[in-house]
């Protein structure tokens, strides 16, 4: 299974979990785990999810999911999550 | 699985922290290049440099993508030229065509330095490594992205020190040649004791001999991520303080480790090393400088500081070492003047002088870095600074290098600006008296004893 961290940080709105979870379910991308909290009315969440369906390339879901953000206003990073396994797990 | 305080912390690193993966270089051997017909040298150098390297930017950009973290270069190193010219070069114009080549190349693939234009010299010269030499001034004119350095002494054969002599006229003569550009040539030249033959950060980078026919090695830095993780920790005890950057370190080098193995994999080309180093930039916040300061001196040069960044260095060192499979290169802190702010200050300030900054080279890596000095600084003087931080390498089983600048027409009090990563720089004074007795005795300094240390 190829893993990725989806994260979601911007102004609290209504529908951004929804926004995202409809461009996850139109590229087959199941979502593994959800979190969020708000800190200050700042929205922040984040997605693991499995991109092993996805095949057109992982930098185009990160461009997409980047486009996404900035139409209701929020900033969308995807990452591979290898990254974080690398850090914070020996 | 991860959580989101982990996920939250690692892209603080990377947003507010300035982590980064400093650079991606491909080692490239030209040993296959060597012909003792020029052209064909060159069409050789040029044919593997842009096949072996095509896809190394591209490459480097879709991981910094996938895993949103920024590489901030992409750079190619190469066997030392003096090797790879030496049967078709005849005079020193051979081998700046041969430069050009090499720059061309560069341009060609999108890296922003090669480094290689090298002559390995620690005990004594071929023809062709003092052509090579005596050619490097024009080199660094006629070139924007080829970096050079000169291995000048080990502590296995001594300190070379016709050589040393010698690349004391030719910083002199490089600072001359690019004198309209503040004298940048010499921000491109480096020498070097005890040079690391898969160092993978410029101005220093070569391909050695003992290395496979292409290699990746990656420089790691994040001396913003360390020093944020100390702000946290502020008067508490040394345990606690070396805890914290053995930690933070461990972190910033499992990044560095994984971009590594992801690059490999991606050009098909075998991981060499990483390098543990904390690299700054002029960046405000990149500062290795900003780290003694939170350590405890008020300003990097002040009582202390030596102290202060052994520590540092030794720490970053053990806490690297676990997150690599490989560790390779200068690994250490580096101590640039115009690439780190809290520096630059230091020096404005009146808290760094040229001999203290010399002492801080006996305990972290590389050596007298970026420093500006005024442009009428005799050649042998500029010697005579080489050949003391080549005897702190050489003694201390330590690689030393110096890259500085005499700036042809500033002195003291001046500023100088070389833009981008490499910053800006107040001109510093350097000692007023005579090294010529010292520096014009012929010949070379033996090898230190290894034993009766003290």
């Amino acid at each position: 299974m190829k893993k990725a961290i989806i994260t979601v940080i911007g102004k609290d709105t209504v529908g951004i979990i929804a926004k995202v979870c409809t461009y996850l379910a139109e590229k087959e991308i199941n979502i593994l785990d959800i979190s969020q909290t708000i800190v200050q009315d700042y929205f922040n969440m984040m997605m693991i999810v499995d991109v092993s369906n996805f095949d057109a390339g992982f930098d185009t879901m990160v461009d997409e999911l980047k486009a996404v953000g900035e139409e209701i206003g929020v900033v969308i990073k995807c990452q591979r999550e290898d990254i974080f396994d690398m850090m914070h797990r020996i | 699985m991860i959580n989101i305080y982990e996920v939250q912390e690692t892209n603080e690193m990377i947003e507010k922290e300035n982590l980064d993966v400093r650079t991606i270089t491909l080692g490239i051997s030209l040993l296959d290049c060597i012909s003792s017909d020029l052209d064909e040298v060159k069409k050789n150098i040029y044919e593997k440099i842009t096949t072996v390297a095509k896809d190394l930017v591209a490459t480097g950009e879709y991981i910094e993508k996938e895993y949103g973290i920024p590489i901030v270069n992409k750079r190619i190193s190469v066997t030392p030229i003096a090797l790879v010219g030496g049967a078709a070069c005849k005079s020193p114009e051979d081998f700046t065509e041969i430069a050009k080549v090499l720059d061309k190349a560069a341009k060609e693939v999108g890296v922003n330095f090669l480094g290689g234009y090298s002559a390995l010299v620690s005990k004594g010269m071929t023809k062709a490594d003092e052509l090579l030499i005596r050619s490097i001034p024009e080199a660094l004119k006629c070139t924007e992205r080829v970096c050079s350095s000169v291995n000048l002494g080990s502590t296995k054969t001594g300190i070379n020190m016709d050589a040393v002599r010698l690349m004391g006229e030719i910083v002199l003569k490089t600072a001359e040649a690019t004198k309209e550009n503040d004298s940048l040539g010499c921000a491109k030249l480096v020498v070097f004791c005890n040079a690391p033959d898969d160092n993978p950060f410029m101005a220093g980078a070569f391909h050695g001999v003992t290395e496979a026919d292409a290699i990746i090695n990656v420089g790691v830095s994040g001396p913003g991520v360390v020093k944020n993780a100390l702000e946290k920790v502020r008067g508490e005890s040394f345990e606690v303080l070396c805890e914290t950057i053995k930690k933070t370190a461990f972190k910033v080098t499992r990044v560095g480790q994984l971009v590594a193995k992801e690059a490999s994999q991606m050009l098909g080309v075998p991981f060499g090393i990483i390098d543990l180093s904390l690299a700054p930039t002029p960046a405000v916040g990149d500062s290795v400088a900003d780290i003694l300061t939170e350590i405890g001196v008020e300003r990097p040069g002040a009582p202390g500081t030596t102290a202060a960044l052994a520590l540092l260095n030794d720490q970053v060192k053990k806490g690297g070492v676990m997150a690599s499979s490989y560790v390779g290169g200068l690994s250490g802190a580096f101590i640039p003047v115009s690439e780190d702010q809290g520096m630059i200050d230091a020096v404005e300030a009146g808290a760094l002088t040229l001999e203290k900054l010399e002492a801080m080279t006996c305990v972290c890596s590389v050596g007298l870095d970026m420093i500006a000095i005024p442009g009428d600084t005799k050649a042998t003087t500029i010697a005579g600074v080489i050949a003391d931080e080549m005897a702190i390498g050489m003694v201390n089983q330590k690689t030393t290098a110096v890259r500085i600048i005499p700036v042809i027409g500033k002195g003291v009090g001046e500023t100088v600006e070389f833009g981008g990563l490499l910053g800006y720089a107040p001109i510093m004074p350097v000692n007023s008296f005579s090294s010529d007795n010292f520096v014009n005795r012929t010949g070379r300094i033996p090898a230190p004893i290894h034993s009766f240390k003290n």
